[in-house]
Parts: structure tokens; C-alpha cells; sequence
């Protein structure tokens, strides 16, 4: 009886712990806004030369990389659902599909850049010097922001698996979930941002 | 529990919604196809801030947080928006 006291006196603000993951998120979107908006200028600049450098990339694995992070990004908001109706089951299940597409979209990844360094085309490769100021822009631009984006997603990744064991712990249920709310927003994010990049990046012309 | 008061979403919601971001992906990507000239910019921004207005109001829940929450969250995309005014007006008139 008096465990059970000490549980419901336990000190927990999810409300503050839900607006310090936004406020983290806040810095986030800064980050990468700022990234779009070198990107935005340089594009105005050299409006042909990115036209020509984005014809190199495949609109075909950036759409399905698209439709795989929306998946997840339903998959893991539906985790979420579940665990607050007390689905431990389901739960897990859904959080482990958001795992599988986080992977699908780092394999995708992993084949769209292996065929462009194949290509000798890199940062700091001889044919990227070889470039000219737009072209060069331009394929450092797509280097660093798709780059960054992935590193995200691997951060996210480890997030997920972290609620993952949690969840299956017991540690995260209908009562205390706040930690999974916080990895959810921060996929959703990830999600966010690739709603952005892959018109941008993929689809100008 | 007090602590608790977040919302509980649908599956239901969040599936419709995820039929209504594909719908709007597969929309960019044929609206790209037809060389519509700076149209298409402006369009496919317009589809990809809708798409992104979902995303944070029914998977990030933001329908249904607080509008201290809400408001700051705007705030963001406001600063964000002024942000690449300014630069765009700084470099039309060097």
C-alpha cells in the first residue's frame, strides 16, 4: 500500500516535457530552415544549373522514400493511439513497422548515394571540383541536407527502439507515455522536414 | 491521472489522413511533370504546406494541444517566413 502511495506522488510534468521537446523541435525546423533558405537564394542564382543537376537524381526512389516516411510516420502516431487505449500488443507491432520503413528509407538512401559516389560524384571528389559554381551548389546542397535528414532518421531510429524496450518493459504504458509522445513528435519532424526536401530537391525544374 | 489530458487519436483519423498525404505526393509529383514555369514552384509549395499543416496538426496532435502551444508553433513559421523576405529583399536590391 505504501509503494502504491509513493507512485501516485511522483514527480512528473508531462506538459513541460512535451513543450521542451517542441522547443527542441523549434531549433530543428531553424536548422534546416536555414539550409532552405541558402538553397532558395542559390536557386534563384543559378536557376538552370540546378534545373540540369536535379534531372541526375531518380524521382522514383524520393517518391517511395516519400510514401515510406508517411507510412511510418501514421504507423508510429498510431502507437501511440494504442498505448494510450492500453494496446501493449499493438503497440509494439506498429512501433516495430515505423522501425522496418525507417529502414526501408536508409536502404533507398544508401543505393541513391552508393550509385552517385560510383559516379565519382561526391563532396571533394575530383569530378565535384570539376563542376561548375551551380552545378557544384547544388550537388553540396543535396550532400548535406538529404545527409543531415538521414542522420535524423538514424537518430530517430535509436529513439524508437529506446520506447521500444520501454514499452515492452512496462516502463511506458497508458498511464505514463509521455517518452513516446516526445519520439513520435520527433519523427513526425523528420516526416516534416522530407515533405519539404522532396519537392524541393527532387521535383524543380 | 491529471497528468494525462492528451488526446486520443483515432486509427480511423490517422488512416485518412495518411490517404490524404499520398493523394497530395502523388499530386506533386504529375503536377511537376507539366512545365507550367514558375507556377509549379509556387503550387508544389502550396500542396507541400498543406501536406505539412497535417502532418503537425493531426499526427503532432497540435488540433488538439493548448493554444499557448499552437501559437508559438506559428510564431516559428512566421519568423521562418520573415527570415526569407528579408534575404530575398537584401539580394533583389545589392
Amino acid at each position: 500500500m505504501s509503494e502504491n502511495k509513493l507512485h501516485i506522488e511522483e514527480h512528473r510534468d508531462d506538459e513541460a516535457s512535451k513543450l521542451g521537446m517542441w522547443l527542441f523541435i523549434f531549433t530543428e525546423l531553424l536548422l534546416f530552415g536555414g539550409l532552405f533558405l541558402v538553397y532558395s537564394i542559390f536557386r534563384a542564382q543559378y536557376t538552370t544549373s540546378f534545373h540540369e543537376s536535379s534531372l541526375e537524381l531518380s524521382v522514383t526512389i524520393g517518391a517511395i522514400n516519400t510514401i515510406v516516411l508517411l507510412f511510418s510516420s501514421m504507423t508510429i502516431a498510431m502507437a501511440l493511439s494504442a498505448i494510450q487505449k492500453n494496446n501493449k500488443k499493438l503497440a509494439l507491432i506498429l512501433i516495430g513497422i515505423t522501425l522496418f520503413c525507417a529502414a526501408i528509407f536508409l536502404f533507398n538512401k544508401y543505393f541513391e548515394w552508393g550509385a552517385k559516389i560510383e559516379h565519382g560524384l561526391y563532396p571533394g571528389s575530383t569530378l565535384m571540383t570539376l563542376l561548375d559554381r551551380g552545378h557544384l551548389l547544388y550537388f553540396s546542397l543535396y550532400f548535406f541536407m538529404t545527409g543531415l535528414h538521414a542522420l535524423h532518421i538514424v537518430i530517430g531510429m535509436i529513439l524508437l527502439i529506446v520506447c521500444y524496450f520501454k514499452v515492452k518493459s512496462q516502463n511506458i504504458n497508458n498511464q505514463n507515455y509521455v517518452l513516446l509522445e516526445n519520439g513520435a513528435l520527433y519523427w513526425h519532424l523528420v516526416d516534416l522536414i522530407w515533405i519539404f526536401l522532396f519537392p524541393l530537391i527532387y521535383l524543380i525544374t | 491521472m491529471a497528468n494525462n489530458s492528451s488526446h486520443t487519436t483515432e486509427y480511423v483519423v490517422l488512416a485518412r489522413v495518411l490517404l490524404l498525404l499520398m493523394f497530395l505526393t502523388i499530386l506533386t509529383i504529375s503536377i511537376t511533370s507539366y512545365h507550367l514555369g514558375a507556377f509549379t514552384v509556387a503550387i508544389t509549395l502550396l500542396i507541400a504546406g498543406t501536406k505539412g499543416y497535417l502532418v503537425l496538426s493531426y499526427f503532432m496532435h497540435l488540433k488538439y494541444e493548448s493554444l499557448l502551444l499552437r501559437i508559438l508553433v506559428g510564431m516559428v513559421f512566421v519568423l521562418f517566413a520573415l527570415i526569407i523576405v528579408i534575404t530575398f529583399i537584401d539580394y533583389a536590391y545589392r
